[in-house]
């Protein structure tokens, strides 16, 4: 079981290396979301620092959602899922094992990008950490859920805003908690209870999702 | 396709005892068929006594005057709203789990209703918030898990009319209505702790400390014709699903030029 997990991490990690291109994109559409905002509603720090927490989340959410499609589109395309599908492996370690390479790839760089973006909002150090921590811990839910998204949506025409319509509902626990345990640290609140929330969304999901995945997936290539 | 065996005769297939006898949709169609009059003549009734009593019996609520009487239309529809939630996805994961081809029908013709009531709901709170509040939205927890709420029935009808193949569109849909049973506590909560941190007590639904006895009384009125209303359209809604989906079999060929 565990060799099947390392097996099909480093097998991903390897592919996502071989494209950087689609990697960086996620990236840079992360950045953008996130310094539209300040143009559209004005320089003024006070507000900018108020909104902080919740737009970087947003960003983070929307660039999650973006890189869903990576996650089975391409193996399912070239046949691979099905041969992982029929392969005498748990296929809940193969999906964990997918799932957590999407998050290396996908949701690692977000939390480690995250602090520069606080600070183009003007955010003190302590919340830059509450920041990038919530977005650490947080990152791994939304590829959870998503996988059950991307999972049920395989193969079918317009994917894409599908599944965004099925999984953004789904991460507004995430959404909150995560920007709310910054907001808390900006108002010099203890934010420990949102991120103690966090962890218990992140083992609630890794116990559901590969579950559900799995179950998505039979159904998409029944 | 889904279509009848052809090793089973009718009689084969609608045999067995009588909570299994409707699970077959040939059975259910002409029994759906028979019901939905009676549902909807009972709806129509209780409507009418409900809103007699709305609008003539009720008393005028002394705090916010005549505008509270969106109640008796708001409360039934949010109640119906998250009702049916539940009972689709009760049908859709008992599809999922026994392969019968008439729970998945079942949650495709109830999805519509809910999305119906959640967004009745949503509207006539706005109509009810505007006089009371002052404003036609606020983001108040109950009002926003609504809303979500109504996202997750959009996803489902959308999730389900993205997939051609019916059997997958069945399955596929359950897993997505389990995954959303799941979260609706999750979300209600979040939201509701997030209302708390975020703003004040500035609006809230608890209203004048007893409520009279006729203004229950309406409620639930008309909460038992919005149950009847369901019960009709559902039905309605699942025979045509039905005859869609069954259009190739055997007993939809019979009946053709009978009806």
């Amino acid at each position: 079981m565990r060799a099947a997990f390392l097996l099909v991490i480093r097998r991903d990690l390897q592919v996502a290396l071989r494209r950087k291109g689609d990697l960086l994109n996620v990236l840079v559409f992360f950045v953008i979301v996130a310094s539209l905002f300040p143009l559209g509603v004005g320089p003024e720090p006070n507000q900018l620092r108020a909104m902080a927490p919740g737009v970087v989340w947003v960003a983070a959410l929307l660039a999650a959602l973006l890189s869903l499609p990576r996650l089975f589109a391409a193996d399912h395309l070239d046949g691979t899922l099905e041969q992982m599908l029929i392969a005498a492996r748990p296929l809940p370690a193969v999906v964990l094992g997918k799932i957590a390479s999407h998050w290396i790839v996908a949701g690692l760089p977000l939390a480690l990008l995250a602090p520069v973006l606080g600070l183009q909002y003007d955010l003190p150090a302590r919340a830059l950490g509450v920041l990038a921590f919530s977005v650490l811990i947080g990152t791994p839910v939304l590829s959870l859920i998503g996988a059950v998204g991307a999972a049920l949506t395989l193969g079918l025409r317009g994917a894409g805003v599908l599944v965004g319509l099925l999984v953004l509902p789904l991460y507004i626990p995430v959404l909150i908690f995560g920007a709310g345990a910054v907001s808390a640290s900006l108002a010099g609140l203890d934010p420990a209870p949102h991120l103690s929330l966090l962890g218990a969304f992140l083992a609630v999901s890794s116990f559901v999702g590969p579950w559900a995945a799995c179950a998505a997936l039979r159904v998409s290539l029944d | 396709m889904a279509t009848v065996n052809p090793k089973m005769t009718h009689s084969d297939e609608i045999g067995g005892p009588i909570w299994l006898r409707y699970a077959a949709p040939q059975a259910f169609f002409p029994l759906a068929g028979r019901l939905i009059p009676w549902f909807a003549a009972l709806a129509a009734l209780l409507c009418i006594v409900g809103l007699y009593i709305a609008f003539f019996v009720a008393p005028t609520d002394f705090q916010q005057g005549e505008s509270y009487r969106v109640i008796f239309i708001h409360v039934p529809a949010a109640w119906m709203s998250m009702f049916l939630y539940v009972i689709m996805a009760f049908w859709a994961a008992a599809g999922f789990v026994l392969n019968t081809r008439l729970s998945g029908m079942m949650a495709s013709a109830i999805a519509p209703t809910g999305a119906m009531f959640t967004f009745v709901a949503l509207w006539s709170g706005a109509l009810w918030g505007k006089p009371t509040w002052g404003t036609w939205w606020v983001w108040d927890a109950r009002l926003t898990s609504e809303l979500i709420l109504l996202f997750l029935y959009l996803g489902f009808i959308a999730l389900k009319g993205a997939i051609p193949d019916v059997r997958r569109a069945d399955r596929a849909g359950a897993i997505l209505a389990l995954v959303g049973v799941v979260n609706i506590p999750i979300i209600y909560f979040s939201v509701q702790w997030w209302n708390t941190l975020h703003q004040g007590a500035s609006v809230s639904l608890t209203r004048a400390p007893a409520m009279a006895k006729t203004m229950l009384l309406g409620m639930l009125v008309m909460a038992l014709a919005a149950w009847m209303y369901s019960f009709a359209v559902c039905f309605a809604r699942a025979r045509s699903i039905i005859l869609e989906r069954e259009r190739d079999a055997a007993w939809v060929e019979s009946m053709k030029g009978k009806a």
